[in-house]
């Protein structure tokens, strides 16, 4: 075998009834991040628990450094792997220090019972590069839990190995923590460390991992960088719901929504207007009640663009910064008139009056406002007035109204209204 | 470094509070002795193990008779002060067998009680929890009541019996290698109570031995006799020693099993061992001393509350302080107008202490 730091090769592990994985083989090299994702239940813990060597395999062989761990015993294994756990709850009022301390374990003989010079040096820098140095002397049990996690990372670290196993790092966290604990665990890989975690949280998967594993069922679904893995057609099969990925708005990574399935088809037709994120809400809300939706036009890079691509939901699309073509522009007012309802979503007030137009040649428009006048309106008197012209004959609802507004606005048409 | 002088500075107080108790206790009695005399007549009877005589006696055996090894430790005396012959008569030959007994006994049970605390990762563990008082008790009364089935001698019966029934808890407690703790104490609390159910119907059919099988089973130092340290004091250091060989081992188990592992410690094996060994000190006690409660709970409880979790600190302190107290319950014990089994003090002191801990909350600490 070649020199992976970490290598399963068709590892299968049975827990009682129950086959926690079955033939997974991977592996990761040195110096890599490897975030393990995937529902409750996928084996993400089970895969962990064969790296350091507290399962064992039913068949299959996990390798460190290229020597089977079963091979290595419980103390070579603890030489090459260090666990942060997932619980790091501790009943005992032991000191931060002597927790951080027990890492030094595999190195010492059971005749001394103090420290030696090798192991101070290596819990005082566990201590300082995790930042507990101040917290040494409290007792484990009257530290926060980021903190307590934070005394565990430094045990893993005074542990002096190549290897990082992390499960759920980031489990009952405040948020600061989640990211304080991902940072340290990404500066610990950047100096050379090997890491793999089982992370929940997808997003903080895709941020801060090089490259995803992900499980379903105890099998490998798919394994690559966060941008190939995180997609509706992996995580679809493995979450059993549609997801939404979208670049996160402040980091760039991936970032997963859950969308539950339409409840029910409505086999009815309604158009989206106007774009950015209540356009992109707006879709969401109708394509989950099972109306058949169709939006745009939508410049290319919109928030409600990429949602309406992970939805499947068809959209008209023009080029950045310029305004619809002709043909587009046509395509549009086709499905504001063959719609059975057009929704027009937080539009912008000013001279470009071309989505206001397209509402208007829709027989009952629904407005979406979420915002309030003045930050939407940019024009003069003309268009102002236009505004709140339609504005006047258009039904206005919420977000969360949308549906019971869709209903009212069917109606009316099936009963015409007498103008 | 630190730790090295906390272990020596406690080591050190509790050794200074247990010669002063040994003294005191040796001073107390029927016929009341000072303290001076009574410190000259001690260090008279300090002896230290100059050589072993080992021989092939002829002893006798299940009725018939075959050759015995036999090992007789010989003492040189170093103190040789003049002191009364009756008070020599008196500290060395009554008193201080049987402080010295208590001693290694409280040593034995406050030892083994750190250990089965921390194994249990529970506070209300103690040494007998899985089975080793029920199992020697059902030996001792047997062999009380029934001489003639039961030709051993009462202290081997009620040893063989405390390792039958720790080993059958064990092996209920295992399956494929793996020993799970949960089951062990759920297994230990139904063996000791159908070893209790035995106990009552031996009592029963125990006639006219009811009242020393009675008197065995509240935990006594009566008769106690240089023989029986002899036996129990080589035993209690060598389990110590190994005990405390696994110290830190026993504490990185005490943030879980699996976490163990995960820092290079052979698990099953480890537990096995700290079995083993608290399992073999609590049945020496036991044997010479009957069940005496709380010792193996209270002491190892209050120390952790002074010295901390750590075993390395909590292992010495508790032993040190367990011989202390015992010494200390027997003296209260035998100094009233009529002798108490030890196992009544300890337990009457014991248990308000205990609740007193309780209601402070410093308990859930553990």
């Amino acid at each position: 075998m070649s020199q992976h730091t970490i290598g399963l090769d068709d590892v299968s592990v049975s827990l009682g009834e129950i086959d926690a994985l079955r033939g997974v083989s991977m592996s990761i090299d040195p110096g890599e991040f490897l975030g393990l994702v995937g529902p409750n239940g996928a084996g993400k813990t089970t895969l962990l628990r064969t790296v350091n060597g507290v399962v064992t395999p039913d068949r299959g062989t996990v390798r460190l450094d290229g020597t089977p761990v079963a091979d290595l015993g419980p103390r070579g294994v603890s030489r090459r792997v260090a666990t942060v756990p997932q619980d790091t709850s501790v009943s005992f009022a032991f000191s931060v220090e002597d927790v951080v301390r027990m890492g030094r374990t595999p190195y010492r003989t059971r005749t001394d019972l103090t420290a030696d010079e090798a192991d101070r040096e290596a819990v005082d820098r566990a201590l300082e590069r995790t930042a507990m140095a101040d917290l040494r002397d409290r007792a484990i049990t009257a530290v926060s839990g980021g903190e307590r996690k934070r005394a565990f990372v430094a045990r893993a670290l005074a542990q002096d190995t190549p290897a990082l196993v992390l499960d759920e790092p980031t489990a009952s966290l405040d948020i600061n923590h989640q990211v304080g604990v991902l940072e340290l665990v990404g500066d610990l890989v950047a100096s050379g460390k090997t890491a793999v975690a089982a992370i929940h949280d997808l997003d903080l998967a895709a941020r801060y991992c090089d490259r995803l594993a992900l499980l379903a069922d105890g099998e490998l679904q798919a394994v690559g960088d966060p941008e190939t893995v995180l997609s509706d057609e992996h995580l679809q099969p493995a979450f059993e719901t549609r997801t939404a990925v979208t670049p996160d708005a402040v980091t760039g990574t991936p970032s997963v929504t859950a969308i539950a399935d339409p409840r029910r088809d409505r086999d009815v037709h309604v158009h989206v207007l106007g774009s950015g994120t209540t356009a992109a809400r707006a879709i969401t809300k109708l394509w989950q009640a099972g109306f058949d939706v169709t939006a745009g036009p939508l410049p290319s890079g919109d928030a409600a663009l990429s949602v309406a691509g992970e939805l499947d939901v068809e959209a008209i699309t023009t080029p950045p910064l310029s305004g619809p073509d002709e043909a587009a522009l046509r395509e549009a007012r086709e499905h504001c008139r063959t719609a059975a309802a057009t929704v027009l979503a937080d539009p912008v007030i000013g001279p470009d009056a071309t989505v206001l137009e397209l509402a208007e040649s829709s027989d009952r428009p629904i407005l979406v406002e979420t915002r309030p006048l003045e930050d939407v309106d940019h024009a003069d008197e003309a268009p102002r007035a236009r505004y709140r012209e339609f504005e006047s004959r258009s039904i206005t609802a919420s977000i969360h109204g949308l549906v019971p507004a869709i209903a009212e606005a069917t109606t009316a048409q099936a009963v015409p209204a007498d103008d | 470094m630190r730790l090295g002088l906390r272990i020596g500075g406690w080591t050190v107080g509790l050794m200074a509070a247990l010669l002063v108790v040994t003294v005191v206790s040796a001073a107390i009695g029927p016929v009341a002795l000072d303290l001076p005399t009574v410190a000259k007549a001690s260090l008279n009877a300090v002896g230290i193990p100059a050589g072993l005589d080992v021989a092939l006696r002829d002893g006798s055996f299940l009725g018939g008779s075959l050759p015995t090894p036999t090992v007789d430790v010989r003492y040189a005396y170093p103190f040789s002060f003049a002191v009364p012959g009756t008070a020599e008569t008196i500290v060395r030959d009554v008193r201080l067998p049987r402080i010295a007994l208590g001693a290694v006994v409280g040593f034995a049970l406050a030892s083994a009680g750190a250990v089965m605390q921390g194994f249990f990762r529970n506070p209300m563990a103690d040494p007998s929890i899985i089975g080793v008082s029920s199992g020697a008790a059902v030996g001792a009364v047997a062999t009380i009541a029934f001489p003639v089935v039961f030709p051993l001698g009462l202290q081997a019966a009620a040893f063989v019996g405390a390792l039958v029934a720790a080993f059958v808890v064990y092996a209920i407690a295992t399956e494929n290698g793996r020993t799970s703790v949960a089951t062990l104490l759920l297994a230990g609390v139904a063996v000791q109570t159908f070893l209790g159910a035995v106990i009552s119907y031996l009592l029963l059919h125990a006639g006219e031995s009811l009242d020393r099988a009675v008197f065995w089973l509240m935990g006594h130092l009566h008769n106690s006799s240089w023989a029986e340290v002899e036996v129990t004091l080589p035993v209690a250091v060598v389990t110590f020693v190994g005990l405390l060989a696994y110290a830190r081992d026993l504490n990185v188990l005490m943030l879980g099993e699996e976490d163990a592992r995960t820092v290079g410690i052979a698990v099953e094996r480890t537990k096995r061992i700290l079995l083993a060994l608290s399992s073999v000190v609590t049945a020496a006690a036991v044997a010479v001393a009957g069940v005496i409660g709380f010792v193996g709970l209270i002491v190892p409880h209050v120390m952790r509350l002074l010295v901390g979790p750590d075993h390395r600190i909590l292992l010495p302190t508790s032993a040190l302080a367990g011989a202390t107290f015992l010494v200390a319950t027997d003296t209260v014990a035998r100094s009233g107008p009529a002798e108490l089994p030890v196992g009544i003090v300890t337990a009457a002191l014991g248990a308000p202490f205990f609740l007193y801990l309780l209601r402070r909350r410093e308990v859930h600490e553990l």
